[in-house]
């Protein structure tokens, strides 16, 4: 299983917002566990996908010159369940965007139904915790993130 | 535009509480950031993301919460101690903080209660004045 959990970009306009869409499927195999004969995407992938969609924002804001990591969850709130067949819609947006860390504001929607809003915020790591040293090499914005944005034709 | 610290105070709360996930009737002017409330180190950003938001001001990095670069400086911190020097550099950079009681026993450890509910309301104060 690859940990990607939003199929392609839709949108994406650079350093304030994008959308992002995934199609859900039986052939998860985690859905045929959560639950038996009852399959509802997790929550958590849910706010996982959102991190993925307004993490890569963030990322692309800076060129990926930053390793951005998912700090803190500001809000997260579920009005509906996502079952195998929808298509969802991550809709994020950067609110504010500093040297050391970015805010942002998401909404899922599955046709004009919303399923969520999850509010984000992203460390900049490097900048942030002073004396640690990390990898030279980006490992957050792998080549599998990098190929989310080659399906909408961004230059990397 | 004339703000009363009343008022002040009640914006502040409601960012407290968005950003930390608290009651209220828990956050009362002494209250102290990471004690009381429970902040944790990306809560501070949070925190300066929605005063800005809130007041519409720009917050630069170090002048409400500077204490980061002091404690990495040994000049400034020795043996779990804050210096004369280390002091000294406090107060000119949190002018808007309470430092009688850590100035008794300067342990570092201690330097977490500075940041009280009130020295956000006396940033913001002193911030809407300029």
């Amino acid at each position: 299983m690859r940990w990607i959990w939003i199929d392609k970009f839709v949108e994406f306009e650079s350093g304030k917002r994008a959308a992002a869409v995934k199609n859900i499927t039986l052939a998860e195999e985690h859905l045929h566990d959560h639950f038996p004969g009852f399959p509802v995407m997790p929550e958590t992938l849910i706010i996982e996908g959102m991190a993925q969609t307004a993490g890569i924002l963030v990322g692309e804001a800076k060129k990926f010159e930053e390793k951005v990591i998912l700090a803190k969850i500001r809000k997260a709130v579920f009005f509906d369940f996502v079952v195998p067949g929808d298509t969802i819609r991550l809709e994020a947006a950067i609110e504010t965007i500093s040297p050391e860390a970015a805010s942002t504001t998401g909404k899922i929607f599955c046709g004009a139904k919303i399923i969520a809003e999850i509010d984000l915020m992203f460390s900049h790591i490097d900048r942030n915790i002073a004396g640690k040293e990390f990898p030279e090499e980006n490992f957050v914005f792998t080549d599998t993130f990098k190929s989310l944005m080659r399906s909408l034709s961004l230059k990397e | 535009m004339a703000v009363n610290r009343d008022e002040i105070f009640k914006k502040v709360q409601g960012v407290l509480v968005d950003a930390l996930g608290v009651d209220e009737e828990e956050v009362s002017s002494d209250s102290t950031l990471m004690g009381d409330l429970g902040a944790e180190s990306i809560d501070f950003l949070d925190i300066v993301f929605r005063l800005e938001k809130a007041f519409a001001i720009k917050i630069p990095r170090e002048e409400l919460f500077p204490i980061e670069n002091l404690m990495n400086n040994p000049q400034y911190v020795k043996d779990g101690k804050m210096t004369a020097a280390g002091l000294a550099e406090i107060k000119a950079k949190m002018p808007h903080t309470n430092l009688s009681e850590f100035e008794k026993d300067p342990n570092i450890n201690k330097l977490g209660d500075l940041f009280t509910v009130n020295s956000i309301v006396n940033y913001i104060e002193s911030k809407l004045k300029s």
